[in-house]
C-alpha cells in the first residue's frame, strides 16, 4: 500500500540559504511520525511543504496520490483534507468558538451551517470545551484555545493531521492537557506529523522518530531504536540535551 | 471702521426672500455632510480595494496600488480639485462634454467634481491604513487559513479584514473628519457648503467674527459628533478577550 | 484634447516667483508653527490645571476646524485686529495674514507630536537632571527637549510635507504663490490645463523627493 504522505528528495532554498536539503521519507496511512531536532533545523519548513504553505524547488511530496508540488494541484482542496495545527494556535479572534469550527466547513466543504455546527459541537465536547461554544478565542487560556485548534482542524474529517510545536507556545501546566487529545487522537489510528519537542509523547505516542539538523534528516528510524540507540552523534547530543530538563 | 457685535445676527432678515442667515448654514452644513459622506463611502470601497492589492504576492497588482497612493498622496488637494473641475470635462467625449458643462446645473457640477476629488484623494489614505491593518496581522493567521483549505480571496474576507478592519477604526476615524474638513475646498469652485455660506453671511451682514465662530462651532460639535459615533462603532465591533477592545 | 506645454518655459521665471513665496511662507509657518507648538505641548504637559486645559481646548477646536477656514478667518479678520491692539488703521496683507493662520493652525498639530516626543522620553531623565541641581526650565531645554526633538524630527518634516501642500490653499485670498501663480499665467497663455499639470507636477516631485529624504532619515534615526 502506498503511504499517505510521501516526501521523496525533497530541497528548499530561501535565495542563496538552503533550508532544506534532500529530505525523503514517508508516513504510512495511521501512523504516528514525531519529527524532533533543535531549532532552525528545518523541521517547520518540511512540514509546512507537506500542505504547500511552504513552496519548495526540488524533488515531490505526494499526499494520498495528489502531487503537492504540481501547479495543477487544487491547493485549497487539498490543504482542506490535511488538517494543521500551529505552535500559536491561530484560532481567528474575531470569530467565537463555534464560528471558529464552524466556518471552514461552510465556506470551504460547502456543509449546511447546521450540520457544520453539530460537527464542530461535538467536536468540541470532545476536546472538553462544549461549555465554551459561544466564547471568543482571547477569553480562553492557551492550553484550551488549542484544544479548539485541534477540534477546528478534526471538524475537516481530515485525512491526516500534522503539528507545528503544537505545545510549545504553552505555559507547562498546559502542555498535557493538549498532548492528551493528541495521544487520544493517535489511538483512534489518526495519520500524523508532528514538529515537538515533547520527548515524553514521541516514546508514548510515535512508531516514528525523524530527527533533523541544518536542513537534512539524519535519523529516522522506529521510536525504540531512536531512544535505545540514536546513530548519530547529534542525535545523541541532542537527546542528552533535551532529557536533562 | 467700528466693528457693532450683534449675536442676533443669525436670525435676522438676508434680505432675500424671507430667509434668515441661520438658514444659509442650514443649507451649507447640508451641502458639506452630502458631500462628505459619499465621497467617504467611494473612498472606503476603493481605499480596501487599494490596501489589500497593495498586500498581495502579485508585484504587478501591488505596483499599481504603490503608484496611485504616491501620486493621490504628493500632489495638493487643490490641484487635485481644479483638474477634476477644470480639466477632467475637457477630456470627455463631447456629449458628455456638453452635459457636464451645459445641461447640468453649475451647483451639480461642482458637486460631482468635488465629490470624485476627495473619494479619490481619500482613498490613497484609507489604502494605506487598510494596508498597515493587514500587515499588522500574525502571518500565522493566513497560514491558518490557507491550511483550512480557504482560497486567497477567502482568506482576505472572512480572516483578514474582519481582523484588520478592527484595528485600524481609530485612524479611519480621523480620515473621516479629514473627509468633513477637506470638503472646505468646494467653496472655492462655487459649492455653497459651511465655509462658503459663512463667507457670504460675513460679506452680506458686516458681523464676521459672530458668522465665523458659529462655523467654527458647527466644525467643532461636528467633529465632536463624528468620533463620539466612531467611538461607538469601535466598541461595538470589539471582540471580547481581544487587548485593545471593550470586551472580557 | 492636445496638450501643449510650449509655454511653460517663457513663463518660469515668474511661476519661480510663485515658488519662492511658497517656499518663504512655508519656512516662516514651519518655524512659527513648531515654537509656537511647542509653548502649548509644555502647556498641555504642565501641572497647572488651567495652563493644560486651555491647551487641549486650543489643540482640539484647531483640529476640529478646516485650514481654509482659518485662513478666510484671519484675511478677513486680521486687520481689525489690528486695529483694537494698535488703535490706527495699519494695512496688512494677504500674506501676513496667511502666515499668522498658518503658525496658529499647525501649531496645534506640531504641538501633538512635540508632546507625544517629550512623553517619549523617560521620566529618569528628568530625575537625573533635577538631581544635578537643573531647575525645570533647565532640564526641559538641555535635557528633555534636545532628545525630544531628535526623535520627533521625521515627524515634524512630514508634517511639513503636508503644510507644502497646504499652502496652496493661499489661493482662496488671491495670494500669488506657486499654484495660483500658475493658474494665473496659464490663463494669460490660454494653456490654462498644462500649466495646472504642470504645477502639480512640480508639487510632486517636491512632496515626493522629500517624503524619501524623510524616510531615509528615519531608518538612520531608528538604527
Amino acid at each position: 500500500m502506498s503511504p499517505m504522505i510521501s516526501i521523496d528528495n525533497v530541497s528548499k532554498w530561501y535565495g542563496d540559504f538552503q533550508v532544506l536539503t534532500d529530505c525523503t521519507t514517508a508516513v504510512a496511512k495511521g501512523e504516528v511520525v514525531v519529527v524532533c531536532g533543535p531549532s532552525g533545523s528545518g523541521k517547520s519548513t518540511l512540514i509546512k511543504c507537506v500542505n504547500a504553505l511552504e513552496p519548495f524547488q526540488k524533488g515531490s511530496i505526494i499526499v494520498d496520490g495528489i502531487s503537492v508540488g504540481d501547479p495543477k494541484t487544487d491547493l485549497p482542496k487539498l490543504r482542506s483534507r490535511v488538517g494543521m495545527v500551529f505552535q500559536h494556535f491561530e484560532l481567528f479572534p474575531h470569530l467565537s468558538i463555534t464560528d471558529n469550527l464552524t466556518i471552514a466547513q461552510v465556506k470551504v466543504l460547502g456543509r449546511q451551517p447546521d450540520e457544520a455546527r453539530d460537527k464542530g459541537l461535538k467536536l468540541l465536547d470532545r476536546v472538553g470545551l462544549a461549555a465554551h461554544a459561544a466564547k471568543y478565542p482571547g477569553q480562553l487560556s492557551g492550553g484550551q484555545q488549542q484544544r479548539v485548534a485541534i477540534a477546528r482542524a478534526l471538524a475537516m474529517d481530515p485525512i491526516a493531521m500534522l503539528f507545528d510545536e503544537p505545545t510549545s507556545a504553552l505555559d507547562p501546566e498546559m502542555i498535557n492537557e493538549v498532548l492528551d487529545v493528541m495521544t487520544q487522537l493517535a489511538h483512534e489510528g489518526m495519520t500524523m506529523m508532528c514538529v515537538t519537542h515533547e520527548m515524553g509523547f514521541a516514546r508514548r505516542v510515535a512508531d516514528r522518530v525523524i530527527f533533523m539538523d541544518r536542513g537534512m534528516i539524519i535519523e529516522d528510524c522506529a521510536k525504540d531504536d531512536f531512544f535505545g540507540s540514536p546513530r548519530s552523534e547529534r542525535a545523541q547530543q541532542f537527546l542528552s540535551k533535551i532529557l536533562q530538563h | 471702521m467700528n466693528y457693532h457685535w450683534d449675536w442676533a445676527v443669525f436670525f435676522k432678515s438676508t434680505g432675500i426672500g424671507d430667509e434668515i442667515y441661520l438658514d444659509w448654514f442650514v443649507a451649507g452644513l447640508g451641502w458639506t455632510v452630502a458631500v462628505a459622506l459619499v465621497a467617504w463611502c467611494i473612498a472606503l470601497a476603493l481605499g480596501a480595494v487599494l490596501g489589500v492589492m497593495r498586500t498581495l504576492p502579485n508585484k504587478a497588482l501591488s505596483g499599481v496600488a504603490t503608484a496611485y497612493v504616491e501620486l493621490f498622496r504628493n500632489v495638493p488637494l487643490l490641484v487635485q480639485l481644479f483638474v477634476w473641475y477644470f480639466l477632467v470635462p475637457d477630456l470627455l467625449p463631447e456629449r458628455a462634454q456638453v452635459w457636464f458643462k451645459q445641461e447640468l446645473n453649475p451647483t451639480t457640477s461642482a458637486y460631482l467634481s468635488v465629490v470624485a476629488c476627495l473619494a479619490f484623494f481619500t482613498a490613497a489614505r484609507v489604502c494605506e491604513q487598510v494596508r498597515t491593518g493587514i500587515q499588522a496581522l500574525p502571518r500565522g493567521q493566513t497560514m491558518a487559513a490557507m491550511a483550512m483549505g480557504f482560497s486567497l480571496p477567502q482568506v482576505y474576507r472572512h480572516v483578514l479584514l474582519p481582523q484588520a478592519f478592527r484595528i485600524i477604526i481609530p485612524p479611519l476615524t480621523s480620515e473621516f473628519l479629514n473627509i468633513f474638513k477637506n470638503s472646505s475646498v468646494a467653496s472655492l469652485i462655487g459649492l455653497m457648503e459651511l465655509l462658503a455660506q459663512t463667507k457670504q453671511t460675513a460679506e452680506f451682514s458686516a458681523n464676521l467674527f459672530e458668522a465665523f465662530t458659529l462655523a467654527t462651532l458647527i466644525y467643532f460639535v461636528l467633529n465632536m459628533s463624528l468620533m463620539k459615533g466612531m467611538g461607538w462603532l469601535e466598541k461595538r465591533v470589539a471582540v471580547p478577550g481581544l487587548i485593545g477592545s471593550g470586551g472580557k | 484634447m492636445e496638450f501643449d506645454f510650449s509655454q511653460i518655459g517663457p513663463s518660469l521665471p515668474g511661476l519661480a516667483e510663485g515658488m519662492w513665496l511658497t517656499l518663504q511662507l512655508l519656512a516662516l509657518a514651519v518655524l512659527g508653527g513648531v515654537a509656537i507648538g511647542t509653548l502649548i505641548a509644555l502647556a498641555r504637559l504642565s501641572n497647572n490645571r488651567l495652563l493644560s486645559g486651555l491647551a487641549k481646548g486650543y489643540v482640539n477646536i484647531f483640529r476640529s476646524v478646516p485650514l481654509l477656514l482659518v485662513i478666510t478667518w484671519f484675511y478677513f479678520a486680521v486687520p481689525f485686529l489690528l486695529r483694537w491692539i494698535t488703535g490706527s488703521d495699519t494695512p496688512v496683507g494677504a500674506f501676513a495674514s496667511c502666515l499668522i493662520a498658518f503658525m496658529l493652525f499647525e501649531a496645534a498639530y506640531y504641538s501633538e507630536i512635540v508632546r507625544a516626543g517629550i512623553q517619549s522620553i523617560s521620566r529618569g531623565q528628568i530625575g537625573a537632571a533635577y538631581a544635578l541641581g537643573m531647575t525645570y526650565a533647565q532640564a526641559m531645554r538641555l535635557v528633555v527637549l534636545p532628545q525630544a526633538f531628535r526623535k520627533m524630527t521625521p515627524l515634524l518634516l512630514q508634517q511639513s510635507i503636508i503644510l507644502f501642500q497646504d499652502t496652496s490653499l493661499v489661493y482662496a485670498v488671491g495670494l500669488m504663490d506657486f499654484l495660483n501663480t500658475a493658474r494665473s499665467r496659464g490663463d494669460i497663455a490660454g494653456q490654462p490645463h498644462e500649466f495646472l499639470l504642470f504645477a502639480g507636477f512640480v508639487y510632486f516631485v517636491i512632496s515626493f523627493g522629500a517624503s524619501r529624504l524623510v524616510k531615509r532619515l528615519q531608518q538612520r534615526l531608528t538604527v
